[in-house]
């Protein structure tokens, strides 16, 4: 699905990818954890095509195609979905209209029809209740608004109607408090499948209580400095990043 | 969306898609302009003594007037002795000007040029119900519908038909909203002016259909100097639309025309305009200067004037739609989205001038800016000591595409009575990265993200549009948009 070799990328003058790697799967769930300014956010933006974010070296393949030669709609229309940490607000555009016309450009690129407005309505009323949306949410303006917790589950809510192959969760547990939590990693949950993939970028274990991984990673100083398990979560809320790195680093240098 | 996009890469090639020229015989006066001009205009068009009078008197002003400076628009010199002040599609029927013809005695040339636009002037194809006045460079050519208005006392036709068949209409309320002496443009007009359109509304009559008048400047080197004058009697109500264009010519071309309105007691007249001069190319070079006077009177009370005007084109917008609100009661709106892109410059507002007791008006400005397109809001609302219990709600917002362009809002506002009430908001926002990058990752394309945006801005502006008005303003913008994602 997801082949990251050796990436070295810079958002602006600093260095703040150095040499990452990860391999994921069809299916999986990776997280990826690491203390604030390891690179979490600017991994996320890289895969969805930030301009800001520029790559120095390395490659990144996607359905075994060459990612970074394609522009951020290219790769949201071949299926990449990003859940933005901080969702953006567009005033006056409609959240209905906005996301009809993506899944429209999205279908589009697939060779799908286009949804018409009677369809299109239909599916969105079924994917709000997966993250307990009301539907008076479809005529407010994207995100505008919006409290912090509706913005979260409101991105959930497009990934579920987008039903991307590749989506990437960038913090979305920040601000939300429990009830939230579990909404919204209820959403996620219900979109696991077989030939979906999907990366949680999170900063605390909270979150992997109730989205269980597959594969945890911590990052660290722009690299992936450890790998394993679910348990591995847990082990690192009591012990904290600066252990895991540190241990990683003996390890090495020994 | 499909639409929209559709809509784009038609358009992708093409710039303005307005920019041909007719090869249509026309008969001119001589460039420049003096007494002789004056009353060679007069004689052409058959006007009666009155008229030429005024437009005498109207010269002799605009002698003792300078050009005005104060707007926020940069602009050469204009050399008003280098325009030609008249020109007019020749008719093959002698004896007739081109105001007087029937559709089937139209030009087929002028015909197959309003086909182009998408204005079919056969009334039998006209299934949206709108009565077209078209106007090439300086004179009407044809009036459709005019039989059916007829029927129910309404008279819609060019200005030089309604000086012969109602010149005592014209005497009453020519000049009666903005006179000759208003200002140095209204001037020009009031002495050269060529053709337009003239609307009569009879008390109590609610006209069915939107009646519409669409400009065409044509020849080269020619100013359009038209005329409209609208009146809506007691209890009488109209829906007016107006559409221009012109072909891409390298050389500026000047465009001054007056719209006066009057609304009688509980009259309604709602005027909107799509305005699509052509605006320069990507360099600055050339396009129309649209220096425009319009002026709506609400004279009875409970009447109520309503603009609302969509401006992309034109190289310099320099217009101030206002209402003047002199009966007790009466409502005057200002609905208006200004767009500016490339090197295109604009300075428009309203002004809201009350005097009757208990007046209210609305002010909603949107202006965009893309490219190094300068957009300025520049509006007066004035509550005289009267005008008790009068109140006022403006609200303006401007929308930066880019970083090399430039919004700028002046309001004026005076309150002479203790008793009124004003309300300004005022917002400036940018389409950010952020916004873009957004839609872009939920696979909407940037141009696409621009014009949802923008069209979002709008929405309190294109909703006051007739529905077909409405989409066509839509597809303009996103059109005039074109390559402002940088």
């Amino acid at each position: 699905m997801l082949t990251i070799r050796n990436i070295h990328a810079c958002v602006g003058e600093k260095e703040i990818l150095r040499g990452l790697n990860l391999e994921v799967a069809p299916g999986e769930v990776h997280a990826i954890m690491g203390p604030n300014g390891s690179g979490k956010s600017t991994l996320a933006h890289l895969l969805a095509g930030r301009e800001s974010v520029h790559v120095t070296s390395g490659e990144i393949l996607y359905q075994g195609k060459d990612l970074l030669s394609l522009n951020p709609e290219e790769r949201a229309r071949a299926g990449l979905f990003l859940g933005f940490q901080y969702p953006i607000e567009i005033p006056g555009v409609g959240n209905a209209y906005f996301l009809k016309a993506a899944l429209n450009s999205i279908r589009k690129a697939k060779g799908l029809p286009e949804l018409d407005a009677f369809d299109f309505l239909e599916l969105v009323k079924r994917k709000m209740k997966l993250v307990e949306l009301d539907p008076k949410f479809l005529e407010r303006p994207v995100n505008q608004g919006f409290s912090g917790g509706e913005k979260k589950r409101n991105e959930i809510f497009q990934m579920a109607v987008l039903e991307p192959t590749l989506a990437i969760l960038d913090e979305t547990d920040s601000g939300l408090d429990i009830d939230a939590l579990k909404v919204v990693a209820g959403g996620v949950n219900s979109m696991r499948a077989r030939d979906r993939s999907i990366i949680v970028i999170t900063h605390y274990q909270r979150l992997l209580d109730y989205i269980v991984p597959d594969h945890v990673h911590v990052l660290s100083g722009g690299r992936i400095v450890r790998s394993g398990g679910k348990e591995l979560a847990r082990s690192l809320e009591e012990s904290g990043y600066e252990a895991a790195h540190r241990k990683v680093s003996e390890g090495v240098l020994g | 969306m499909k639409v929209v996009s559709h809509a784009i890469r038609e358009l992708t090639d093409r710039e303005y898609p307005y920019g041909f020229v007719t090869e249509i015989e026309s008969e001119s006066v001589p460039r420049g302009l003096n007494e002789d001009v004056i009353r060679a205009i007069s004689r052409i068009k058959g006007e009666p003594e009155f008229m030429l009078e005024w437009r005498l008197k109207a010269f002799r002003h605009w002698l003792t007037l300078k050009e005005p400076r104060w707007p926020n628009v940069q602009f050469a010199t204009i050399d008003y002795q280098d325009i030609i002040y008249y020109s007019a599609p020749k008719t093959n029927l002698p004896g007739t000007s081109g105001a007087e013809a029937t559709i089937e005695e139209v030009d087929p040339e002028l015909r197959a040029m309003f086909g182009k636009l998408g204005i079919p002037l056969e009334e039998q194809k006209r299934l949206t119900g709108v009565a077209v006045d078209a106007i090439v460079d300086s004179a009407s050519v044809a009036t459709t519908f005019k039989k059916k208005l007829g029927e129910l006392g309404i008279i819609f036709c060019s200005f030089s038909a309604a000086l012969r068949e109602h010149p005592e209409l014209v005497m009453k309320y020519l000049g009666s909203v903005v006179p000759y002496t208003d200002n140095f443009f209204a001037a020009l007009n009031s002495a050269v002016f060529s053709d337009g359109s003239f609307c009569f509304i009879p008390k109590g009559v609610r006209c069915p259909m939107e009646l519409s008048t669409y400009f065409r400047i044509n020849a080269a080197d020619t100013g359009q100097f038209e005329r409209t004058l609208i009146v809506a009697e007691e209890g009488a109500s109209v829906s007016y639309l107006e559409g221009c264009t012109a072909p891409m010519r390298d050389r500026n071309q000047l465009h001054a025309a007056v719209v006066e309105l009057v609304a009688l007691d509980d009259a309604s007249i709602k005027y909107s305009t799509v305005q699509n001069w052509y605006p320069g190319d990507k360099e600055g070079k050339g396009g129309i200067y649209n220096f425009v006077t319009k002026r709506g009177k609400c004279k009875g009370a409970r009447s109520k004037i309503s603009w609302t005007q969509v401006e992309t084109g034109s190289a310099i917008t320099w217009k101030y739609p206002g209402v003047v609100l002199e009966g007790d009661d009466s409502v005057g709106e200002f609905y208006s989205v200004a767009l500016t892109h490339n090197f295109q410059q604009a300075d428009t507002g309203t002004k809201m001038v009350h005097l009757g007791k208990r007046t209210r008006s609305t002010i909603i400005s949107k202006g965009i800016s893309a490219g190094h397109g300068q957009n300025t809001y520049r509006g007066l609302v004035s509550v005289q000591r009267n005008a008790t219990d009068s109140r006022n709600f403006s609200q303006c917002d401007s929308l930066l595409i880019g970083n090399r362009c430039g919004a700028h809002t002046i309001p004026y506002i005076e309150v002479k009575n203790r008793s009124s009430q004003l309300e300004h908001e005022a917002s400036t926002s940018k389409i950010s990265e952020d916004q873009l990058f957004y839609a872009k990752q939920r696979g909407i394309a940037g141009e696409d993200a621009i014009s949802m945006i923008v069209n979002g801005f709008c929405k309190d502006v294109f909703r006051k549009l007739p529905m077909e008005f409405a989409v066509e303003a839509q597809k303009l913008l996103e059109v005039s948009l074109e390559g402002s994602v940088g």
